[in-house]
């Protein structure tokens, strides 16, 4: 329940952990949780570990909806 | 602040606002529970509320795992610091929750216990690599989204032979909360507290999926939207619902695509799986006992289980009489029904756990909400 | 034949040595301390007399009195240090009253085995901000308490100053319909120490905003005699204040979120541990409430010094009997800003 947050991976010192960024501002955290991240990938930080990879198509999609659901008919 | 900003913008804001104002049939009220409650948090924290029509009115469930705890374990890890000299390591949240002889975890460090805050469940195992001559214990709660971070930090300690590690666990299930409130009298029997939608947790999720809730729209024909956890979110997760109702369909909607899939992070639910099993039955501040609803480390790892190592026996603490949180957590009774609220009972000096974690029903209330049952003044 | 020259002291080391209970007790040690480190580092005419106090003439005028104690962890952090910050916390408070800072006098409580190195540091760090801001350190006192009884270093300073004639600013005089302005961008400083807390560490740019705003103040005394109210957001943050000259004044308040100049990476490391920018310590900002008639001066006054560069007038005083600070969202919403409850914790939910 629970604050989680987006953040950028930006480097990888070792297969389990990862520097990300958000807004400038950097952390190391674990990447025990979710396979396959790269640099570059947005992954939901909670607790000092990664528990998803962002999907950005999905969040444009999202955006989209919002939009549209905004404008009346 | 990329992903975050975006989903915080006023001017989508108010179309949504405008859209919801639309949709919503002025002949019916709309009662929608946020079941976690970080997105209370956040719908006080934006005044989502204040776009919202009269008839659509959020419900606050009992998901916030500070306030689900009940004072018996609060009262294990105290005595753990003050009696048995451990470094206990706690999240922030539990710092101030009231436990019993008068004491919380905070009036525990005043006396003496060593008592530390961590960020993560790796930062407690990292005070245990550091201080090798004592004992550290770590105090995990949470629900799914925090389980898997302890079951790592676990595996850690393993995989290193550190043997002064260990964690008291508290972890519990959400579908157990869930299925407890829409099985209480209240919800199922007398619909004395109208219950017509759920707006499912944004991180629960991430890790077990939407399929889990699939089961209580179709058991409890209730529409269930798992939103994400900006302001936006949570306002497209309400016009979801209020389609949904509308339309008469009960079924599971994912609006968090971005973060969420049907079947959530395998690898997290697998190393879960690995590392706990279910209790047989589970004390709940305010619920009771609840069958099924919480986790305790598997045989395997017993050298890192607190209980096991320090022997612990859990006693149930009653809550204080007058405190409400009970029915508070169950949706059957606001805030300003408990009548100790906002005098006896403030954050400063709160009675019950609803007031101490930031989310709790009665801090959010306090903090945000009971000036709107007060007229002000308009801010131009 | 003695190699070694008669009168030979041997000096403190400053390099290796620590703090012990005998530079508490009164003796040679403590003298030495005193005169080789302390006096040394602030070196006025005060304290090269060697009393226990400081001897002036009083200056006409009215005159104010401010103290503050200094108890922060980690003693260094980035931007500052326990010196440098108790030169400035009570600089600051002396100023928001208009006045104009004279003398400080500064009590050290020490641990015992706190590295004298670092004590100079410290020392060092409080002569250098005493200089800059031209108001000297004029006397001041030590003890040292026994190991695990302190936190390294604790610092108390005592400011005064004097108030020009016509100048009368306090915390009641808000009224409906005046001015809430900010100097700058708030969460700099707590964010910058959380930055470097155990277990909380995170990697920034962030430094704190500490600094002497007596400067800024005097400009905008200048520009603006009839200023109403000054503060400086200090523990607890913007909200805190805004709260307090709320309740001194007998009023509300109506602030606009988005108006509100906040460090984007303040607003990042903020997300990151769950806290509230609006409750973050500052140590160089001030709040100002003025007269309407006064905003466009007294903002051209602050931008135009560099302490008040990203001043911006952040909301209205209103006639409201609960005293509520209530805040318009950048969401659009409508929340009310209350006093905070016990420290903010970073959380998880």
């Amino acid at each position: 329940m629970c604050l989680a947050l987006p953040v950028r991976v930006v480097a990888k010192p070792d297969a389990e952990n990862a520097i990300v960024d958000l807004g400038g501002v950097q952390k190391s955290i674990s990447l025990a949780l979710v396979d396959g991240v790269e640099i570059g990938d947005y992954v939901i930080l909670h607790v000092g570990y990664a528990l998803a990879r962002l999907d950005p198509e999905e969040a444009e999609r999202t955006l989209a909806l919002f939009a549209e659901a905004g404008v009346a008919p | 602040m990329k992903y975050i900003d975006e989903f915080r913008d006023g001017e989508v804001a108010r179309g949504l606002a405008a859209a919801i104002a639309r949709e919503a049939d002025p002949a019916r009220t709309y009662n929608l529970m946020e079941f976690c409650g970080g997105h209370t948090h956040a719908i006080s924290r934006y005044g989502v509320a204040d776009l919202l029509p009269a008839n659509v009115r959020m419900i606050h469930g009992p998901g916030c795992p500070v306030c689900v705890l009940p004072i018996g374990r609060i009262d294990l890890g105290i005595r753990l610091a003050l009696e048995r000299r451990v470094i206990l390591c706690t999240y922030g949240d539990c710092l101030r929750v009231p436990a019993s002889d008068g004491l919380s975890m905070l009036k525990a460090k005043a006396r003496g216990a060593d008592i530390r805050i961590v960020y993560s469940a790796a930062d407690a195992v990292k005070l245990a690599r550091e201080h090798p001559d004592r004992e550290v214990v770590f105090f995990a709660i949470g629900f799914e989204t925090t389980t898997p971070p302890t079951a790592v930090a676990i595996r850690t300690a393993q995989r290193e032979g550190l043997a002064n590690f260990s964690v008291l666990v508290n972890h519990v299930l959400t579908p157990s909360a869930i299925t407890n409130i829409l099985e209480s009298p209240e919800v199922r029997h007398l619909g004395t507290v109208p219950l017509d939608g759920f707006i499912g947790p944004a991180h629960v999720s991430t890790v077990i999926g939407s399929r889990p809730y699939e089961f209580f729209a179709e058991e409890y024909r209730k529409p269930v939207v798992i939103a994400g956890f900006e302001p936006l979110d949570v306002m497209q997760a309400i016009l979801m619902l209020v389609r949904q109702l509308n339309d008469g369909r009960a079924e599971v909607e994912n609006e968090f695509t971005r973060a969420v899939t049907r079947d959530g992070n395998a690898k997290a639910q697998q190393l879960v799986a690995d590392t706990f099993e279910l209790r047989r039955s589970f004390e709940w501040r305010g619920l009771g006992e609840v069958p099924y609803s919480a986790l305790r480390l598997r045989d395997a790892f017993r050298a890192w289980d607190a209980e096991a190592k320090f022997d612990l026996h859990y006693t149930s603490v009653p809550d204080n009489k007058a405190c409400e949180c009970g029915a508070i957590l169950r949706g059957v009774k606001h805030p300003r029904d408990c009548k100790i609220f906002g005098t006896v009972c403030t954050p400063e000096n709160p009675v019950g756990s609803c007031m101490v974690s930031s989310e709790g029903a009665c801090a959010a209330h306090y903090t945000y909400g009971r000036f709107r049952e007060i007229p002000v003044r308009s801010a131009a | 034949m003695s190699t070694v020259k008669p009168g030979y002291v041997r000096p403190l080391d400053l390099r290796h040595g620590r703090v012990d209970l005998s530079h508490g007790s009164g003796g040679r040690a403590m003298a030495q301390l005193v005169t080789d480190l302390f006096a040394a580092a602030f070196d006025n005419e005060w304290l090269a007399q060697r009393n226990d106090q400081a001897l002036f003439a009083p200056p006409p005028g009215r005159m104010v009195i401010a103290t503050d104690s200094h108890v922060v962890s980690p003693l260094f952090f980035p931007g500052g240090d326990i010196g440098c910050l108790s030169v400035h916390g009570t600089i600051n408070d002396v100023a928001m009253a208009g006045a104009r800072p004279l003398h400080l006098a500064a009590g050290f409580i020490l641990e015992e085995g706190f590295p004298l190195a670092d004590l100079k540091r410290v020392v060092d760090s409080m002569a250098r901000a005493s200089r800059e801001a031209g108001v000297p350190v004029v006397t001041g006192d030590t003890k040292v308490v026994e190991q695990g009884k302190g936190d390294g270093v604790f610092i108390t300073t005592t400011g005064i100053g004097v108030v020009p004639d016509g100048i009368h600013i306090s915390g009641d005089r808000a009224r409906p319909g005046d001015r809430i302005l900010l100097s700058g961008t708030i969460g700099d400083h707590g964010m910058a120490v959380m930055s470097k807390r155990e277990s909380l560490e995170f990697t920034s740019d962030l430094v704190s905003d500490t600094a002497a705003l007596h400067g800024l103040v005097a400009d905008m005394v200048a520009a603006a005699p009839g200023i109403r109210c000054l503060r400086d957001p200090t523990r607890g943050g913007l909200a805190t204040t805004l709260n307090e000259l709320a309740a001194q004044s007998g009023v509300g308040m109506a602030i606009d979120e988005a108006a509100i100049p906040v460090l984007p990476q303040v607003e990042a490391a903020c997300e990151f541990l769950g806290l509230d920018p609006l409750y973050v310590a500052n140590e160089g900002k001030l709040v100002c409430i003025c007269a309407p008639e006064d905003q466009a001066a007294l903002l051209a006054a602050m931008r135009a010094h560099p302490l008040g560069a990203r001043a911006a007038a952040i909301g209205t005083v209103e006639a409201d009997e609960h005293r509520f600070v209530q805040m318009r969202t950048r969401f659009g919403g409508r929340r009310v800003v209350d006093w905070l409850s016990g420290d903010q914790l970073p959380r998880i939910c």
